[in-house]
């Protein structure tokens, strides 16, 4: 049964990690708006998407009952990206603060998403198990 | 990993205005102070600003596993030539009757104050859009 629930909130909770990911990394860019040569890192949701996938090919199942892994091994690492400057600064540091701030309140808006369908989840189970 | 490292980051952010408002602070503070010689002249202070992701030797206090943010690395003098001041009443004079007086620009200042606040604005939203992500999470437990 553990298994069976773990599958159903492994997507939502997968989703919360790189939204959560992705809040950290623009709010350390906002952080550092005035470092020099620091530059403005993101995550590439889909590089991140594409690595997760592909983690879940190489899963293999010993038995064809087996349901298909939805858990996935794959990092963060390999899907930063480093933010093209509009404008080139003296000090070689590539925080646009303006798309920084922008980017910061779609990323809390995703990760505020993210929580409203694991809490669809959520109490759609708690439906299941009360029988209504 | 989870969102307080946000807060971390954020906080890490503050703290390094902080100390940046708090140097403008004292250039201000220190703009029309005199001295008998160049060398004791007030030199405007200025902080610098390093990522902790760029310097993974020196971790200021953060663990290893959520080694980001920004601190203060140095407080730099500015190398600004200082005021010279003809004032042979002034009771530390040089021979020549001169004073030296800070090398501090009030409208540069100003200007770094502007944009401290600006910076310490943005980690204030920060903070308060983390939080706000927090207490939404926690209410799960709610559901």
């Amino acid at each position: 049964m553990s298994g069976l629930l773990d599958n159903y909130f492994a997507t939502s909770a997968m989703s919360m990690q790189a939204k959560n990911k992705r809040l950290e990394l623009i709010s350390e860019n906002i952080a550092n708006v005035s470092t020099p040569g620091y530059k403005s890192r993101d995550l590439d949701f889909v590089a991140f998407m594409n690595q997760a996938q592909s983690g879940l090919e190489s899963a293999h199942s010993t038995n064809p009952r087996h349901i298909g892994g939805s858990r996935s091994t794959a990092s963060f690492d390999n899907a930063i990206t480093y933010y093209q400057p509009l404008n080139p600064s003296l000090d070689n540091n590539t925080v646009d603060i303006g798309m920084e701030q922008a980017k910061f309140g779609k990323a809390a808006a995703d990760y505020e998403a993210a929580v409203s369908f694991l809490e669809n989840r959520i109490s759609g189970l708690r439906r299941a198990l009360k029988g209504e | 990993m989870s969102i307080d490292a946000v807060l971390k980051i954020a906080g890490s952010g503050l703290n390094a205005q902080l100390v940046r408002m708090n140097t403008i602070a004292s250039n201000l503070a220190n703009a029309t102070v005199v001295a008998g010689s160049p060398e004791d002249a007030y030199k405007a202070k200025r902080v610098v600003f390093s990522s902790l992701m760029l310097d993974p030797d020196q971790q200021g206090g953060f663990d290893k596993a959520t080694r980001t943010g920004v601190y203060v690395t140095d407080v730099v003098d500015d190398s600004k030539p200082v005021k010279q001041i003809h004032e042979p009443g002034n009771s530390i004079a040089n021979d020549d009757g001169y004073v030296f007086g800070s090398n501090v620009n009030e409208i540069e200042e100003m200007v770094e104050m502007l944009d401290a606040s600006r910076a310490y604005q943005n980690n204030v939203s920060v903070v308060s859009t983390a939080k706000d992500l927090m207490y939404r999470t926690l209410d799960l437990i709610k559901v």
